[in-house]
């Protein structure tokens, strides 16, 4: 009883020790972040690699999506005799929770886990000592960049995952199930409020961003310079990014209702 | 870079460990301005965390480490930066950035630190790179470089700025040795135009041919001297460490320990 009580308090306190390291971190990335020079290949770079190099996993997983909602959204809503709100079924779906949320989902494991197993490697392979040692900091040049990219990136993909997402609905209930490609756009067109829906769907990506480029730079940063410890990181930051996310999720959508 | 005003390395009753294994108990030495100070000692006895230590990148704790004068343990990492342009380092590893090319390794520090015109990188960077021995490497990556060629495009980075202090882990290790003598020529002439260094070696004879004074690391003290002054040393480990023959009852002696 008393070893399990005690476990329970080291897991507490480093769980508190986390959050700390986690919010100096946090602290250290903003500094670097308004601090010049402004590293704009090194940005572009990790742009291409953590949001071009995305494109293909999230216009496939997007149609796949949209496909599936069409397919499902047609045979609830024929019961009721309302296939024809099909187009705002899927669109507000996506919109408000699928795109942002499946779209984090998906970047957190190709992109996040990527991230950090390239921090993880340059920690044990001493290469950010060696930019220390060149009077360089390693978050100005390694970390920012790669968070900054990440947040970027994420409400471009989940734009990209919903865009194809109602292309893939559309698909499915005008070519499949015969549904009229007026009346699927009209519905999706009347129900869908701009600031409310679009926007909040870009904000809430926004957020996803910010989340899984901090946990996959820090989980990197912080991983144990062996092969094992990278591996470990890696392995975390996919746990912990999606649990975030989903977390996240709830919390921005009970608190503003996005 | 203007001269510093006391190129000088200086550790004082350093006490280091990691978690519960002490490294350093009350460790006191320095290496002389000017000199090359060649660091010996067995696996594990602190040899990579004394230049870590001089460089500011783990702090002791407690003691003082003075980097031309300044001692670092009391400063943030903003000012550990300003002393840092004055330390180069070659790393056992290499270090180098595996992104970049060589080329673009070497010129780091010259592109962010300098104003200087490509023109001048480039001509900077291929005198540094020839200086180890290189030529026609620029556009190669990290990993297409062999172990030594790794460790010669590093050493390449760590002195294109030309600091005033030189630290270098395990500088002849997977170098051929014709490459082993070149780094070693190489590190001669740096240190006859002033800089200071110190180098960690398990190399004896290089160590007597280039050392000006060698600093023994054994469990729990520190020894210092010429290269002359330890093979007389009355300590069997530090005239084996210097390359004497070794004794087969030291070995024993040892494994008991």
């Amino acid at each position: 009883m008393l070893g399990l009580v005690s476990e329970m308090g080291f897991l507490a306190t480093s769980f508190v020790v986390s959050l700390g390291q986690l919010g100096v971190f946090a602290g250290r990335i903003a500094g670097a972040l308004v601090r010049p020079p402004v590293r704009v290949r090194e940005l572009v770079l990790e742009i291409y690699k953590l949001g071009v190099l995305s494109v293909s996993v999230v216009v496939v997983a997007g149609l796949a999506v949209g496909m599936v909602l069409g397919l499902q959204g047609y045979s609830i809503l024929a019961r009721f005799g309302a296939a024809e709100s099909l187009g705002s079924v899927v669109g507000l779906s996506l919109l408000r929770e699928l795109g942002p949320v499946l779209t984090a989902l998906l970047v957190t494991g190709r992109a996040g886990s990527a991230t950090t197993a390239e921090i993880g490697t340059m920690v044990a392979t001493e290469q950010l000592d060696g930019l220390r040692m060149m009077s360089v900091d390693p978050v100005h040049y390694i970390v920012v960049p790669r968070a900054l990219g990440l947040a970027l990136v994420m409400p471009l993909l989940s734009a990209l995952f919903i865009t194809c997402g109602i292309a893939g609905g559309w698909l499915v209930g005008v070519l499949l199930m015969g549904l009229d490609s007026g009346r699927y756009l009209t519905s999706l067109q009347g129900s869908t409020e701009f600031v409310n829906d679009v926007v909040g769907s870009f904000v809430k990506a926004a957020v996803f961003g910010v989340i899984v480029g901090l946990v996959a730079t820090w989980r990197g940063w912080r991983s144990e310079p062996t092969s094992a410890g990278v591996s470990a990181a890696t392995t975390s930051t996919v746990v912990i990014g999606s649990l975030s996310i989903l977390l996240g999720d709830y919390m921005i959508t009970a608190l503003w209702g996005l | 870079m203007p001269a510093a005003a006391d190129p000088h390395v200086a550790l004082r009753h350093v006490q280091h460990s990691f978690g519960r294994r002490v490294i350093f108990q009350d460790l006191s030495c320095e290496a002389p301005a000017g000199q090359l100070t060649v660091v010996v000692g067995g696996s594990g006895s602190g040899k990579s965390t004394l230049l870590r230590l001089i460089g500011g990148l783990i702090r002791p704790r407690s003691g003082e480490v003075l980097v031309e004068g300044r001692d670092i343990t009391k400063l943030r990492e903003w000012q550990l930066k300003e002393v840092r342009l004055g330390l180069g380092m070659l790393f056992q590893n290499g270090a180098l950035l595996d992104s970049l090319s060589v080329f673009a390794n070497v010129s780091f520090p010259l592109r962010e630190h300098t104003d200087l015109d490509e023109a001048a990188i480039a001509e900077t960077v291929h005198e540094s790179l020839a200086r180890t021995g290189l030529k026609d490497v620029d556009d190669l990556l990290p990993p297409q470089l062999s172990g030594g060629m790794r460790k010669r495009v590093a050493l390449a980075r760590a002195i294109v700025r030309r600091p005033h202090v030189l630290l270098c882990d395990e500088p002849f290790s997977g170098l051929d040795p014709i490459s082993a003598l070149r780094i070693e020529r190489l590190l001669m002439d740096l240190n006859e135009s002033g800089l200071t260094l110190l180098v960690v070696s398990h190399d004896a004879p290089s160590t007597q041919r280039m050392a000006d004074r060698v600093l023994v690391l054994l469990p729990g003290q520190c020894v210092q001297g010429t290269p002359a002054q330890l093979l007389e040393h009355e300590d069997p480990r530090v005239r084996a460490l210097l390359g004497e023959a070794i004794d087969p009852a030291l070995v024993a002696a040892e494994e008991e320990h």
